[in-house]
């Protein structure tokens, strides 16, 4: 099973539950936790994985031969990311705005391109007590973060539960990070904000077709919005996670809920419970997904 | 005119609340929502007017079922897994790389340009905002961001204002490289967790890498002294100042209900420190 913690909104507390929900279910059985905010990934930061495994992810940039090349101008014409351009007897490549799409390199009438790796970022994996953790890592000053996300994705294991922490937002990264799963946990907060980012990830998460629940985090704070809106699309919601400036400072600290104040074990085994309880009735309604 | 982009690296950590006070603060200014994922920047300042316009991003490929001949010579070069067993296009996955229209021996594939979203231009009581919305799951984030600075530069030139306030994205990928481009400062606000921590030392890697010099606003300060005391220390190293501490308090979020920016609610110890962070900046600009 995938299960992938998203929100619309940065901040609202995915990393605190995915680190959460992870430990309390490893004690009974083998749980992956992937974290796919490869811009700013920390759940490292609460689980402290040994993260003995790099794995290096490139993308293979065009090198011109310049002997063979007869400047015809083939490689930029084909080229949608204007990473190559021809100009009199020269031929510019501008790696960063490369994709690697390897369009240039096949079409060269000449055969003078080939491909060299270009590091964008790296896939780091390892252990944390019962847990197998990977997660991405985009190199400072690179663009392509949906590339590092379909690294790590090739992590997962269907076999075992997987739980994937997604980063903020709605366009390809979250995409990316959640296209594959079973379920989505919509983690927000009860604010004009929260409410806002959430509307437009349930959005996307309808658009890929993936059933999902809602996390209130730091209930209470604000106004029941987010409930009028949770009731009125016919979303659940699944857990309530109060205001406490106790949970603000473990977090602080790099210190899980499930760690730092154990009985909330109990309450992410039930949010469990609840989410195959509901995958099993919609697969019963539907067949399943694949 | 100059322009300051307010970054954090990690998400949550007080961006808008800072941005829209900054809003309040600043005279002869235009305000623009670089976030085009999730822009909330435009619930606090309330525009009145609008213009909505259309975004045009990328392209897709299509296959023309009547013209394909089922070679397979497409899904054989496509890198980005976008084209199915029976030749359809997954347009979420497609990379609009125009491969498999080079080469397609049938001459079955167009390409054709999807709207991946829409932007706005309105008044507010502050001045005028540019924001956007991307579509669902829509991509060119990172040109969609420069389409609404663009447009923030135009608006300041033909009304001759001092500065563009920008509201940035979190992380450190392609919308907040396409955010920094010649901005004359960054404002990076922070909370003293680990992971505000982590995050802040890599999207000072960003700026730092783009040449764009950088101010830290601590963010609820109070919440972890130590860590407070890290981030200072941090900085120091980099010579980097921290202009301003806001201690933690829930009139931030009561601010955020009623919707005014938190320097209006009310004018305690987190206006002042909002106050005294828009005089450094000032200070940086002029």
């Amino acid at each position: 099973m995938i299960l992938s913690i998203a929100s619309g909104k940065g901040g609202t507390g995915k990393t605190m539950v995915a680190t959460s929900l992870a430990l309390s279910l490893s004690q009974e059985r083998p749980v992956k936790l992937l974290d796919c905010d490869v811009e700013e990934p920390n759940a490292h930061i609460l689980l402290k994985p040994s993260l003995d495994c790099n794995q290096a992810v490139s993308i293979p940039v065009p090198r011109v031969d310049e002997d063979k090349c007869n400047y015809c101008g083939r490689c930029a014409e084909v080229c949608a990311y204007n990473a190559i351009a021809v100009i009199a007897e020269r031929v510019l490549v501008f790696p960063e705005l490369c994709h690697g799409c390897g369009a240039c390199s096949y079409l060269c009438p000449e055969g003078a391109i080939s491909e060299e790796g270009r590091e964008v970022g790296v896939v780091q994996s390892g252990q944390s007590g019962n847990i197998e953790f990977v997660h991405g890592k985009l190199s400072i000053g690179e663009v392509a973060a949906p590339r590092i996300i379909n690294e790590v994705q090739k992590y997962l294991d269907r076999e075992k539960l997987n739980i994937i922490d997604a980063p903020p937002g709605t366009s390809c990264p979250v995409v990316a990070a959640v296209k594959h799963s079973d379920f989505c946990l919509l983690v927000t907060e009860p604010t004009c904000f929260g409410l806002n980012d959430l509307a437009l990830a349930v959005d996307v998460i309808k658009e890929l077709d993936i059933p999902c629940g809602v996390i209130i985090n730091r209930d209470g704070i604000g106004d029941d919005e987010v409930d009028k809106y949770c009731l009125k699309e016919a979303i659940p919601i699944l857990m309530r996670i109060p205001l406490d400036i106790k949970i603000a400072r473990l977090y602080s600290q790099g210190i899980t809920l499930a760690e730092g104040m154990p009985r909330w074990r109990e309450a992410f085994l039930e949010l469990f419970d609840k989410i195959e309880r509901l995958m099993s009735n919609s697969n019963g309604r539907e067949g399943g997904r694949q | 005119m100059k322009e300051v982009t307010i970054l954090s690296g990690k998400g949550g950590t007080g961006k808008t609340s800072v941005a829209a006070s900054l809003a309040s603060l600043a005279k002869n200014k235009v305000m623009v929502d670089c976030d085009v994922d999730a822009a909330d920047l435009y619930l606090l300042l309330k525009p009145t007017f609008r213009q909505k316009q259309e975004f045009r991003g990328g392209e897709k490929a299509v296959i023309s079922e009547d013209k394909c001949t089922g070679c397979g010579l497409c899904r054989e070069v496509c890198r980005f897994e976008a084209i199915s067993s029976e030749y359809k296009i997954d347009p979420i996955s497609c990379d609009g790389c125009r491969f498999c229209y080079n080469i397609c021996p049938a001459d079955a594939i167009t390409m054709q340009q999807s709207l991946s979203g829409h932007w706005f231009t309105s008044e507010t009581r502050y001045g005028p905002l540019v924001h956007a919305r991307l579509g669902v799951a829509q991509e060119n984030s990172g040109k969609l961001v420069a389409l609404v600075r663009q447009e923030a530069k135009h608006i300041a030139e033909q009304r001759g204002l001092d500065y563009i306030i920008s509201d940035g994205p979190p992380g450190t990928g392609c919308p907040v490289i396409s955010s920094l481009s010649g901005v004359s400062l960054a404002v990076i606000v922070t909370e003293p967790t680990l992971s505000g921590i982590h995050d802040l030392k890599r999207v000072i890697g960003v700026c730092q890498h783009f040449a764009v010099p950088v101010i830290v606003c601590i963010n609820k300060y109070d919440i972890n002294s130590e860590n407070s005391h890290q981030i200072e220390n941090y900085c120091q190293t980099q010579n980097i100042e921290v202009a301003a501490r806001i201690p933690f308090d829930t009139l931030v979020t009561r601010a955020l209900v009623r919707r005014i920016p938190v320097v209006e609610y009310s004018r305690n110890r987190v206006g002042r420190e909002i106050e005294k962070l828009w005089q450094v900046v000032t200070g940086y600009l002029n």
